[in-house]
Formats: C-alpha cells, sequence, structure tokens
C-alpha cells in the first residue's frame, strides 16, 4: 500500500529576462524564485491497482515518482510504501520497487543488453531460477530474442525502451513506477508495452502507478486517475467520472486541464 | 560484496574491449617516456651530482610510472559518473539497492585496472631491454619490489579515494569541467607525474609529501629503485594507508549529504 500525506517539496530556480544586459546585472545579483513543484500532495493506492497520474508539463509528476522511488527527499509531510520511508533505507526499500524513467537509460552503453542484464541479477540478489523463469517469460512477451545479444547503443528508441522496461522487472518488484515509458515509440512497440504492463497487473498483482501524456495510455490501461497540477492533487477518481459524451480522450482532458486553468 | 564484484566485472571487461585506445595510449607512453628521459639525460650531464636521484633511478621512475600511467593518471577519471550526475541518470543509479560510494568505487578501479593491465606489459618489456641507465632497473631488494607492489595498491586507493571525493562535489557544482580540470592539473603536478617529488626544493617537498597527493604514485615508484627506503619508506607507506582511510571516510560522508540534498537535474 502506498500512502502520501501533505507532502510540499519546493525547487529554487534562478530566473533573469533575456539579454546581455540582464545576463551582466546577474552576476552580481541572483534573483531565485521558488518554485512549489508539490503542495499537500495526499493519496492513497492500494495493493494491485494500477493507477494513471496525470498533468500538464511541470505538474509535479516526476517529483513525485523520485519522492516514491527514495531519490529526493521532500521538505516535509508523510510518505510510506509498504510500511517503508521512501528516503530512509533508500537501500532497502528500492530492492523492492521497479522504476522506468522513459527519457533516462539504466542499460550500460557498450555492452551487449544480456551483460547490463546479468549485472541487474546479481545487484538485486535474484536467484539463477528466478532470474531465468523472469528472463524468458519477459523476453517473450517483449519480443527481446535477439536485442539481447546486441550493444545497447545500437538499438533503436523502441527496441531499448522494451529492454528497460524488462530490465526493471527481473527482480519481479511488487511495485512499478512507470514515468512516460511509451514516449517515442511507434505504434506497435507502445501496443505491445501497454499489453505486457496489463499482464503484469493481472498475472503477477504488480501495483502500477503511470505517468504519461499519451492518453491511449490511461484508456487502455487504468480506471483510476488523479490529476495532478501546480503541485496539487485536482481530481482522484475514473475515466468514466470526467469523460463528457463522445468527446474524444485527448479533449476531455485538455478540457479537464483549462476547467482547472492549470 | 558480490554486487560490488558484478561492477567491477563488467566494467573491467568493458574497458579491455577499447583495444585501439590501448595501442594509441601505448605508443604515447613510448614517446613521452622516451622524451622525458632525455630531457634528463641532458640535466644529469651538465652536473649529475646536482640530483637528489640517480639517473638510473630517474629512468625507473618514468618507465614505471608509464607502464601503471593508468592507475595514477587524475585525467583518467570515470567521465560516465560526472554524465550521469549531469544529465540526470543518476537517478537510476539511486534505484539500486547498493551504497553508491562502493557501487562507483568499484567501478573507478575497475576501469583503472584494465587499462593499466592492457598497457603496462609492453612498455615494461620494451623498458627492460633498452640498455642501462635509460631502461627499468632492477628492483633495489626482493624486499623493496614486495613492498613497492604494496604501495602501489595503496596508491591506487587513494588515488581513486581522492576522486570519488570529486564526484561528490559535482552534485553540488552543476557542471563538472570546471572543477575537473582545475585538481587534474593540480594533482598531476603535486603528485609528481610532471617533476618526481625529490626534485623540489627542500622546504616545498617536506610539506608536499605531507599531503594526500605523494601518497599516490610518490611512493611506489620510488620504492622500487630504493630512492626511497629505511625509515623514510615505512612512513611513506603508512603515511599512504592513513590517507586512503581518511579519505574514504571524507568522500563517504559527502555522497551521503550530496544524496539527501540531490536535485536531479532534467525531468
Amino acid at each position: 500500500m502506498i500512502t502520501m500525506e501533505h507532502v510540499c517539496k519546493s525547487y529554487k530556480v534562478a530566473k533573469r529576462n533575456a539579454g546581455f544586459g540582464e545576463a551582466c546585472k546577474a552576476l552580481f545579483h541572483r534573483e531565485y524564485e521558488e518554485i512549489r513543484a508539490l503542495n499537500d500532495v495526499s493519496f492513497t493506492i492500494q495493493d494491485g491497482e494500477m493507477v494513471g497520474y496525470i498533468g500538464p508539463n511541470g505538474a509535479g509528476k516526476s517529483s513525485t515518482i523520485k519522492i516514491l522511488s527514495g531519490i529526493l527527499t521532500p521538505d516535509s509531510g508523510k510518505c510510506l510504501v509498504d510500511g517503508r520511508v521512501p528516503w530512509k533505507n533508500r537501500i532497502q526499500h528500492v530492492g523492492q520497487i521497479g522504476v522506468v524513467f522513459g527519457q533516462r537509460t539504466q542499460l550500460w552503453w557498450d555492452v551487449p543488453v544480456i551483460d547490463s542484464f546479468e549485472l541487474l541479477k546479481d545487484i538485486y540478489s535474484i536467484s539463477e531460477s528466478t532470474y531465468r523463469t523472469n528472463l524468458d517469460e519477459l523476453t517473450g512477451l517483449l519480443n527481446l530474442g535477439e536485442l539481447l545479444r546486441t550493444p545497447a547503443r545500437q538499438l533503436s528508441l523502441g527496441q531499448r525502451m522494451r529492454c528497460e522496461i524488462a530490465a526493471s522487472l527481473l527482480h519481479s518488484p511488487r511495485i512499478l513506477f512507470l514515468d512516460e515509458p511509451t514516449i517515442g515509440l511507434d505504434a506497435v512497440s507502445k501496443l505491445a508495452v501497454r499489453e505486457f504492463i496489463k499482464k503484469q497487473n493481472e498475472v503477477h498483482g504488480t501495483t502500477v502507478i503511470l505517468t504519461t501524456h499519451d492518453m491511449q495510455d490511461i484508456e487502455a490501461l487504468t480506471k483510476r486517475i488523479i490529476l495532478i497540477g501546480k503541485g496539487q492533487i485536482l481530481m482522484d477518481g475514473t475515466l468514466e467520472d470526467i469523460k463528457q459524451g463522445n468527446a474524444n480522450i485527448d479533449e476531455t482532458i485538455a478540457q479537464l486541464y483549462r476547467t482547472y486553468d492549470i | 560484496m558480490k554486487k560490488y564484484w558484478a561492477f567491477f566485472r563488467l566494467r573491467f571487461s568493458m574497458g579491455l574491449q577499447y583495444r585501439v585506445a590501448a595501442a594509441a595510449g601505448i605508443v604515447t607512453q613510448f614517446f613521452w617516456g622516451g622524451m622525458n628521459i632525455l630531457v634528463y639525460r641532458a640535466f644529469y650531464e651538465t652536473d649529475a651530482e646536482a640530483f637528489p636521484m640517480s639517473f638510473q633511478a630517474t629512468s625507473t621512475y618514468i618507465w614505471l610510472q608509464q607502464a601503471f600511467l593508468a592507475l595514477f593518471a587524475a585525467w583518467m577519471v570515470e567521465n560516465e559518473i560526472f554524465e550521469n550526475i549531469m544529465n540526470g541518470n543518476v537517478a537510476y543509479e539511486m534505484c539500486r539497492p547498493v551504497s553508491i560510494y562502493n557501487m562507483w568505487f568499484s567501478r573507478s578501479m575497475a576501469n583503472r585496472l584494465a587499462r593499466a593491465l592492457l598497457r603496462c606489459f609492453p612498455v615494461l618489456l620494451f623498458a627492460a631491454f633498452l640498455p642501462a641507465p635509460f631502461g627499468i632497473g632492477k628492483p633495489a631488494s626482493m624486499g623493496h619490489l614486495g613492498l613497492f607492489l604494496v604501495a602501489m595498491f595503496l596508491g591506487f586507493g587513494v588515488t581513486v579515494a581522492f576522486f570519488m571525493m570529486i564526484y561528490g562535489l559535482t552534485f553540488f557544482t552543476i557542471s563538472p569541467n570546471g572543477l575537473r580540470i582545475l585538481i587534474s592539473s593540480v594533482v598531476e603536478f603535486l603528485a609528481g607525474a610532471i617533476i618526481p617529488l625529490p626534485f623540489f626544493p627542500d622546504k616545498i617537498r617536506t610539506v608536499l609529501e605531507l599531503l594526500p597527493f605523494a601518497s599516490m604514485q610518490n611512493v611506489p615508484l620510488r620504492v622500487y629503485s630504493g630512492s626511497m627506503s629505511g625509515e623514510e619508506m615505512i612512513k611513506g607507506i603508512l603515511l599512504q594507508a592513513v590517507w586512503l582511510v581518511v579519505l574514504v571516510i571524507i568522500g563517504k560522508v559527502l555522497l551521503a549529504f550530496a544524496e539527501k540534498k540531490i536535485v536531479v537535474q532534467g525531468g
């Protein structure tokens, strides 16, 4: 179970106007603005739930994921994931979760993908038999096959992303955080990834939290939606709640953003 | 322990894979070593008595330095660690159930060891066949040879531990370049990579020998030829061990602090 209660996190950002004069001025006097990335965020997610976490750019989605995965320490508030405080005992916590950051890579660039997997096997102390079973299952579902023997640098984005997702699931985590997992994927890869996430949730009961800008992802995968904007939770409900008639999902969401002025 | 060994293995096998870089490195080291020795020869011909080390000891120092360059060179840092911190990929590293310090430490060690292993044999072999006093001399004694290996291991550890602190500082500076360039020139100079430390004026040298930089390549390279022996040698090696412990502690504290304060850059 995941609970967040009144979590706040703010960043200091240096700002200045355009131009050379302004740049010179900033040499001596720098103006900082405090950005409240998360402002009193609270929610609860049960085991085995699949939740879409949506919001416009800069709403605080990634910050939430980073706090839940133990990378960021919030300024205030409480957060428990399966009874653990993520940023304390980071090492213990991250052994139980899987994370995919769609814009980053966890594979070692110059060696075949399978070498990165073998490394993960040792890092997470995965037993030989579990590793074999998981690898076989992932290879089949995500159609990895020959990709495993290819160096990561020579994979296309879609191929790499499939390998990234497999890498995050080798240790059979109970909770999976997906931060824009379908970014830049072609239609076939997108469908494969969605299908796979769905199966993972059904078969293994994995709790999944998904952030994305692709509303088809949300439509295909999640029942529950949490909407965040300007660092605050604006809505927590189901897709049906917000759907109006036959409007298409992108328009619905855009309308929603406009309503909340975010 | 097994986890860090896995990192070591992967980085090591990766390091072995860059064959052309190794070949180019070996050629550079031949020329660099040869040129250095010719320059010193010109000095020694003027007045050999004026120098603190015999010409043979200096040649040996230079060849050993070239052979094991990768263990000590200040510019051979793990650029991937800097990149990861800069572009935010460090987020993934923090999602691993391992200590970041130990993970990066084993990685840096593996990288340097792999490079040194690829390069040292041709240089050592070549230098062994050069006529005295231009080639590599025999070790002062078997005892010196043994302590040379110990000191080399410690010096290697001190070098890696020192740069772990620099990685830690990078979390706070946004861009690592300034720090990296400044530190690598300063370290090279103070460690005796450009001129062996005995060639420095006495007063400066007394201070330099206490700094962690003198505990990197200075001790092993001089122990081998006997330019450092007896009490001075034992003190030097003990100081290496002390610096290794101190630098590891500072590095760990710094990194733990950075982890708490971290802001992952970009998205």
